[in-house]
């Protein structure tokens, strides 16, 4: 039976997790943890609820600059909030499709990085939008791109002990846009079978976040700009962009099936980011 | 209504944690292991068997219930974690006697086997509390955490537009 703390300090909630060392993990929402705990595919023996840590940093702030998230803050708050919205519509799009409403009431957003998921539907837009995490230990802080971040499946740079305190979005370029397209069995329910976020730059770069399709989510970038007014140009640039996609036979589909559906979902987000750029703000 | 705790037999009162909580209005207060679910706890300790269990993995929704007036999926919250919180389950939905929306399930025959109308309504009543006018699309997203296998979908739409329709009117 887990040990169950319900801090109420950062320093208290650090302490716990330390003392637990590899099998004491952060919960959240536990949406995924509580299933892993049942089904015997985590071991952990102390769970730490940081929902009732008061110094954490915020739920959410938005500056000028872009938009820091807390570790407690939901996909359900994420999917209504307007600054979200109008910066990642891409995260919006992942963030709807995960689970159902009840889901989203309880899951957060950085929990769903941290869980590492190769599939996790989040991901794909978080890394075409460029975020850093912050982890935080007894020994100090340290930052990290999401894309260092996620080492393989389940594993990523937050190690014993340490706790991921903040997730930082810069904000856009004016002149970009983003979207997000998945392919699923079920609505509601199911993981993605293939999953792509696409990010346009206001001169036609591409950046592309894949989930499903590797052992950990995957984020390729165009080496400069494409037009993608030609059809043979864009295909180019994805023969480049998915190349590092290596997608593997199980229960949601074949490799095959998957690399297919990638080249169609990628080309449907690229071209849907892109109608969503005001062209007063794109470079002539 | 403060209920004592209760300390099954077959655990030492060492492995339990008392937790206290609000349900359906009242406060209650149960003996439960860390890893007892909000769903065993409403069901076992509290005596409130409305809320259904299924799946135990937050995938068919029978176990909705209100947390500080949000839907969840009681399988995946633990009693623990309740502590301290509101917590409303299908009995709690009305005082007395049917609310508006568990007459439209009948109306539209919306019930077949019954097993997951517990939650499909309260995840509807949430749908409604946050946003009363849905259109048809919005019903199915709202519900889509909610598996019928009678597949009832159909009836169940229509007991949810009843009842926005029927609300707007008052």
């Amino acid at each position: 039976m887990p040990k169950y703390h319900r801090p109420t300090s950062r320093a208290d909630a650090l302490a716990a997790l330390a003392e637990g060392g590899a099998r004491a993990r952060a919960l959240v929402g536990g949406t995924d943890l509580l299933v892993g705990l049942r089904h015997h595919h985590d071991v952990a023996d102390v769970l730490v609820d940081l929902k009732g840590v008061t110094d954490l940093p915020e739920p959410i702030v938005v500056t000028d600059d872009g938009v820091q998230i807390g570790p407690t803050y939901t996909m359900g708050e994420l999917v209504s909030h307007p600054v979200i919205g109008a910066w990642y519509p891409a995260l919006v799009e992942a963030a709807l499709t995960v689970g159902s409403v009840a889901i989203r009431n309880r899951a957060s957003l950085v929990g769903n990085s941290c869980n590492a998921s190769p599939a996790a539907d989040t991901a794909p837009p978080l890394l075409v939008h460029g975020a850093r995490v912050t982890i935080t230990s007894l020994d100090g802080d340290r930052t990290a791109s999401l894309d260092e971040f996620f080492l393989g499946p389940r594993r990523t740079l937050c190690g014993p002990g340490e706790l991921v305190t903040r997730l930082d979005l810069p904000r856009p370029a004016p002149g970009s846009a983003s979207a997000f397209r998945r392919l699923t069995r079920r609505r509601g329910v199911d993981l993605a079978t293939v999953s792509v976020a696409a990010g346009v730059g206001p001169d036609g770069a591409l950046v592309v976040g894949m989930g499903a399709v590797g052992p950990r989510p995957l984020r390729t970038a165009s080496a400069g700009p494409v037009d993608l007014t030609d059809d043979a140009s864009l295909d180019r640039a994805l023969d480049e962009l998915l190349a590092p996609a290596t997608p593997i036979t199980d229960v949601r589909g074949s490799r095959e099936y998957r690399l297919a559906t990638l080249r169609v979902l990628t080309r449907r987000a690229v071209l849907a980011a892109a109608d969503r750029r005001d062209p007063r703000e794109m470079a002539s | 209504m403060t209920s004592t705790a209760r300390v099954p037999d077959h655990l030492d009162a060492d492995e339990l944690q008392t937790v206290t909580l609000t349900v359906n209005g009242s406060e209650r207060t149960v003996a439960v292991p860390t890893h007892r679910t909000l769903l065993d706890g409403l069901r076992e300790e509290v005596g409130l068997p409305g809320t259904k269990s299924c799946c135990a993995e937050g995938e068919c929704g029978a176990c909705t219930v209100l947390l500080d007036g949000r839907a969840v999926n009681s399988c995946l919250v633990l009693c623990v974690e309740a502590e301290g919180h509101e917590v409303t389950t299908v009995e709690g939905l009305s005082a007395d006697g049917l609310t508006d929306l568990q007459e439209e399930f009948l109306n539209a025959g919306a019930v077949q086997c019954g097993f997951c109308i517990p939650g499909q309504v309260v995840s509807a009543e949430y749908l409604l509390r946050t946003n009363p006018d849905p259109d048809e699309v919005q019903i199915r997203e709202a519900l889509s955490g909610n598996l019928c296998r009678c597949a009832g979908y159909q009836r169940i739409v229509r007991a949810v537009q009843a009842t926005a329709a029927r609300r707007s009117e008052r």
